[in-house]
């Protein structure tokens, strides 16, 4: 518990040493603006709530996470850290979570850091605050999977590059899974239960439901497997790369 | 202690280290020698349990290294090869980082990484980022790292690879002060290394096993080791005075060269008591007028390469 403790504080301190967090946060704050105003239609839509802003979060992640993501292991192996971090007294469980945990608080301060946003509708109108809250932890839960998925695929390469586009791919994939585009491939030939299974791990129907402000435990459920999936495999993946 | 045995490692079908057994005990400074690729860092990385063997075990005071990794890695400070660190932390936090990791905190924390920084010389850069650093203070801090929870079993690797000859000096006495209740294993291809700080020696080439003895024993298997060398003017015929040493018994050979004569001895023959006798008798030290003379010491080069290579030195 402690040692989680330490690597945490020493990844986050990471973050704001090197300019990663300013960049990070600042385009953060940025793209949601410039979707939430302009390709969200904030305004013209006449109504004083948040789902444009919440409606582009996981496209937004698509790119933003993993950019975060990519160098959780991949900056360890060039650099050789991973050597030394590896051979201090600590569980491999503990520095995977550390170094999850990190990158979650880290995007839930650029998350938080949207409150303007939150100020705006209420000055403009009366929104449902409930709902904006759920959206926001739903939004949150999100971006843990993504970490995750990232944190797995950094693990398996020294490029951050590859790690980046990997993460990207299979994180594309998992918002996708709910699209008709995808599903209609299977509807054909595949049973409905399975085609139901694929719908059900996508990002998308699980965070749809969440950004109208439906906060079911299902759905937090949902992101927590998947992130307790991809950090388990990431804690295997850097096993086995140890054996090599 | 540390028990190695049948420790074997398999990339692919390559074998980077070969049925490997050592034991080593208290007091100990094992100079862990090889030509490059040679298995040295592979080895390390499984004392240290980064890398998982492929067959048999490490065992560091009784704890496997697989088994048992976090017991036997709090026993052990590490420094990798090329002392990574993360560069973009200052010297403090950085120390810090570890010393947390490694269980100490508050006054205690603060303690220890005072006591490195002074131990290392690392005043001056204490707030400077790691990134910033030149070669040699970056070894430092990696030092610093590696000893700040006083461990009884110290794994360096190339501690002194890159630094200017002060910086060597300092690491050197450094790893001399150490308590002599620690095993402190280095690799290194400096072989002035070997005789300057360690009390035993192994070598390893292509991932065996090829000797195992005291510096001063490898020394010995040295054909210099023994020899005396005897420098002249130029103007002076060393072949008169070759001729007139080779007739004695103790002389096996003698090497002629610009003003320089070695003398290499048979078997156990104390050469240059021979030799001086030798010498004042025929009032050769008058006629001669030789400036040194002095007894060689073995070449720990050519030994090396005899060893790895199978030359003859």
């Amino acid at each position: 518990m402690n040692h989680l403790f330490i690597v945490t504080k020493r990844e986050l301190s990471s973050y704001f040493v090197t300019q990663l967090a300013y960049v990070f946060i600042l385009m953060f704050l940025i793209l949601s603006g410039v979707f939430t105003f302009y390709i969200g239609d904030l305004y013209e839509r006449g109504q004083a709530d948040l789902r444009p802003f919440f409606g582009f979060h996981p496209w937004l992640y698509l790119f933003l996470v993993p950019a975060i993501s990519m160098r959780l292991w991949s900056e360890e192996r060039k650099s050789g850290t991973i050597e030394l971090l590896m051979t201090l007294p600590m569980t491999r469980s503990s520095i995977v979570l550390g170094k999850f945990l990190a990158a979650w608080l880290f995007t839930g301060l650029a998350l938080t850091l949207t409150f303007p946003l939150w100020i705006t509708v209420n000055y403009l109108g009366n929104p449902d605050n409930g709902t904006i809250l759920a959206s926001y932890i739903g939004s949150w839960f999100m971006a843990g999977g993504f970490i995750a998925v990232g944190s797995c695929m950094s693990a398996l390469s020294k490029s951050q590059v590859i790690a980046f586009i990997l993460s990207a791919v299979v994180c594309l994939l998992f918002i996708m899974a709910g699209f008709p585009m995808v599903l209609d491939i299977f509807e054909a030939w595949v049973p409905l239960r399975v085609l139901d299974g694929i719908a059900s791990l996508s990002f998308l129907s699980h965070f749809q439901a969440i950004s109208k402000g439906v906060l079911s435990l299902g759905d937090i459920l949902y992101f927590i497997s998947v992130i307790a999936a991809f950090l388990l495999a990431t804690v295997v993946v850097v096993e086995l790369k140890q054996a090599n | 202690m540390i028990e190695i045995s049948h420790l074997g490692k398999k990339f692919g079908d390559a074998e980077a280290v070969i049925n490997l057994n050592l034991n080593l005990v208290p007091g100990e400074i094992l100079g862990f020698l090889g030509p490059n690729g040679a298995g040295k860092s592979t080895t390390m990385k499984m004392l240290t349990g980064f890398m998982n063997p492929s067959s048999g075990h490490v065992k560091i005071f009784g704890h496997d290294v697989m088994s048992d990794r976090i017991e036997a890695q709090k026993l052990i400070g590490y420094l990798p090869e090329g002392a990574p660190a993360y560069e973009e932390m200052t010297t403090q936090s950085y120390l810090g980082f570890i010393a947390e990791v490694r269980g100490f905190s508050g006054l205690e924390k603060k303690k220890r990484v005072e006591e490195v920084i002074v131990k290392m010389s690392l005043d001056k850069v204490v707030h400077q980022k790691i990134e910033t650093l030149s070669k040699g203070f970056k070894r430092r801090v990696g030092l610093a790292q590696a000893i700040i929870h006083d461990p009884i079993v110290l794994i360096l690797d190339e501690p002194t690879d890159g630094l200017d000859p002060n910086q060597k000096h300092q690491v050197r006495s450094l790893i001399k002060s150490l308590s002599k209740e620690k095993i402190v294993v280095i690799s290194t291809h400096i072989l002035e290394e070997v005789t300057a700080v360690c009390n035993r020696v192994i070598i390893i080439s292509e991932g065996k096993l090829l000797s195992d003895c005291s510096p001063h024993e490898l020394e010995k298997k040295s054909a210099f080791y023994g020899a005396v060398s005897i420098e002249f003017h130029v103007d002076v015929d060393l072949n008169a005075v070759s001729d007139a040493l080779i007739s004695l018994s103790e002389v096996d050979k003698v090497q002629v060269a610009d003003g320089l004569l070695t003398v290499y001895p048979v078997a156990t023959a104390k050469l240059y008591t021979v030799l001086y006798n030798f010498f004042h008798q025929n009032g050769m030290f008058e006629s001669k007028k030789p400036t040194a003379m002095y007894l060689e010491k073995g070449k720990l080069d050519d030994v090396f390469r005899q060893i790895t290579q199978g030359d003859a030195a």
